[in-house]
């Protein structure tokens, strides 16, 4: 009897706490909503509205002509999808080799990759990386935004390990079929990693999708421009600083990783601990 | 004898990028760091390790490192108090924690450039939300973002706003591997809830925890130049320039190639001991096993 009151104060205490929680974590999210809806006059209302009274949908085309972010969606799109099938194509490759072969050298391109763990080039290298593309001739460029970021030693690593679970005698069979290493890994090991591949390139399209650094320094025209540094565009663009129309752009910007995040949050969770938790 | 040679043909592409968009960039750094551009910029001089002397001669820069310090260890430890505390909510059997959870991780589809903007606008002293509940309940008013230290305090609250998800679910994920039983056992043997938590959850949970910081550490030194960038500009008065702002000022709107270069380095190094220090702990974990 005590015992089942207590459960009962402690669920109720943490229901409380989770929803407050909840409340402020999605707050951001409320109240961008909110003002995103409210005209122009309402925008600079006093006190600030917590419900839009009308549902003013002029901030959205608004939003989209001032920054022109039709053009800043494609290329955000352009970029994370190029990026998502690079990583993954050197990944696969990568991790294939270091699986299921046996080579001179291996042990130390190993470590050579796998330095790079933690070196995000879009951030400690934009100098050189920088001067680099400007031999290249690359600045203001979809090779700029993508080339230099479609190997990851996370993603090497995590087909590595996948491809260690498969059993070896299913290569042997392939062998004596006379299927060539490219076709058991193209007909065999592929479709056998498909749940993991898709995981994998959910989080690697949402962490290009949310690159801000590098495309801000290795693009000069606003047509080159990505999502992100439009939201920042959209501030100073908007010197009256009419924050309904800079929201409305900001949940342009926000809305595609959010609901695909909503849709298959389980994969991504499952693929973001599986990444993690090495070795 | 093709497939002697596969391997390597698998291996190219990954190591064409990381040589030329990793590699490359790391050496031609240090060997920028030693030289200095002449006045006109037209070609460069070798100095030797003059750019690290001013460097670190320099306020403006010590400056920056003590910001990156103090705005590191105050976002990750918080973040991953937080975290550890609400995943243990979050852990429970209770009603509706699938929707208290599908709400708790959405900042993390959220990038920092965005979580940026949306606390610049709740801060915003005429429109924002915050400034008035602050000003109804308690009657103060704050320019959040243009006076200090509040801006400081605001940068760090977005920053432990948006990694907060990322540390829970890693959280959740440990919590849910360790067995109810030995909870459950030392609940009967009389441990307090308190002492649950710091003898048994805490130390099973440290190799997570060791993942966090470091993760949060690299977020907070790199990833988080876009909510700098969006909320402060690194202002007011330089409180919220971080090293790599510093850097991007000095690489891209002074264009000091020399000194910029010396400040990659820098960041360069601090992350390569970062890296050796996380896989000498791995290493050493794994041996126990």
């Amino acid at each position: 009897m005590k015992m089942s009151t207590k459960r009962r104060i402690n669920t109720i205490v943490s229901e409380i706490i989770l929803i407050f929680v909840s409340f402020i974590v999605m707050m951001p999210v409320i109240l961008a909503i909110t003002m995103s809806l409210q005209t122009p006059t309402e925008v600079f209302s006093f006190p600030p509205k917590l419900f839009p009274s009308s549902f003013y949908l002029g901030n959205f085309p608004e939003a989209l002509k001032t920054v022109n972010m039709g053009r800043l969606l494609l290329n955000s799109t352009i970029v994370a999808v190029m990026i998502t099938l690079g990583k993954m194509f050197t990944g696969v490759f990568a991790g294939y080799a270091f699986a299921n072969f046996r080579f001179r050298f291996k042990g130390i391109l190993f470590a050579i990759l796998f330095a790079t763990l933690f070196l995000p080039a879009e951030t400690v290298m934009i100098l050189p990386l920088f001067l680099i593309m400007k031999k290249f001739g690359w600045i203001n460029t979809y090779w700029a935004l993508t080339i230099p970021f479609m190997a990851s030693a996370t993603n090497t690593f995590l087909m590595r390990q996948h491809l260690l679970t498969i059993p070896k005698d299913l290569e042997d069979a392939a062998r004596i079929d006379g299927a060539g290493p490219m076709v058991y890994l193209w007909k065999i090991l592929i479709p056998l990693s498909l749940p993991m591949l898709a995981g994998m390139s959910l989080v690697n399209f949402v962490y290009a999708w949310n690159m801000y650094l590098w495309p801000l320094i290795a693009t000069m025209s606003d047509e080159m421009k990505t999502v992100q540094i439009g939201v920042k565009m959209l501030i100073d663009a908007e010197s009256a600083n009419n924050w309904g129309v800079i929201m409305a752009g900001t949940l342009i910007a926000l809305a595609p990783t959010l609901v695909l995040f909503f849709a298959v949050q389980n994969l991504f969770v499952k693929s973001l601990v599986r990444a993690g938790i090495k070795g | 004898m093709a497939r002697k040679l596969t391997p390597y043909f698998l291996l190219i592409p990954a190591f064409l990028i990381i040589g030329l968009f990793i590699y490359w960039p790391a050496v031609y750094s240090f060997n920028l760091s030693f030289h200095r551009e002449t006045p006109f910029g037209t070609r460069m001089i070798y100095v030797g390790l003059k750019n690290f002397k001013r460097l670190f001669s320099s306020q403006v820069y010590t400056d920056s490192v003590k910001v990156t310090i103090a705005y590191v260890t105050l976002s990750v430890t918080i973040t991953v108090i937080l975290s550890l505390f609400l995943a243990m909510l979050l852990n429970q059997k209770i009603p509706a924690v699938r929707l208290y959870r599908t709400f708790i991780f959405a900042p993390y589809a959220i990038s920092p450039a965005i979580a940026g903007t949306l606390w610049t606008f709740l801060l915003n002293p005429v429109v924002g939300h915050v400034n008035y509940f602050l000003m109804k309940t308690f009657g103060i008013q704050v320019e959040w973002l243009t006076t200090k230290p509040y801006a400081f305090y605001a940068v760090v609250f977005a920053t432990v706003w948006k990694m907060m998800p990322f540390d829970i679910i890693f959280y959740l994920a440990g919590l849910q591997s360790i067995p109810d039983e030995l909870l459950e056992s030392a609940r009967i043997d009389g441990a307090s809830l308190w002492k649950r938590i710091t003898k048994i959850i805490v130390p099973l949970l440290s190799p997570i925890t060791f993942y966090l910081v470091i993760m949060n550490t690299i977020t907070t030194m790199f990833a988080a130049f876009a909510i700098i960038d969006v909320m402060t500009k690194g202002g007011p008065a330089n409180s919220t320039t971080t090293m790599i702002y510093r850097l991007y000022l000095d690489a891209f709107a002074f264009q000091r190639t020399g000194k910029a270069a010396a400040e990659s380095v820098i960041l360069f190094l601090i992350m390569a001991v970062i890296t050796i220090f996380y896989f000498r702990l791995v290493e050493k974990r794994v041996h126990y096993q």
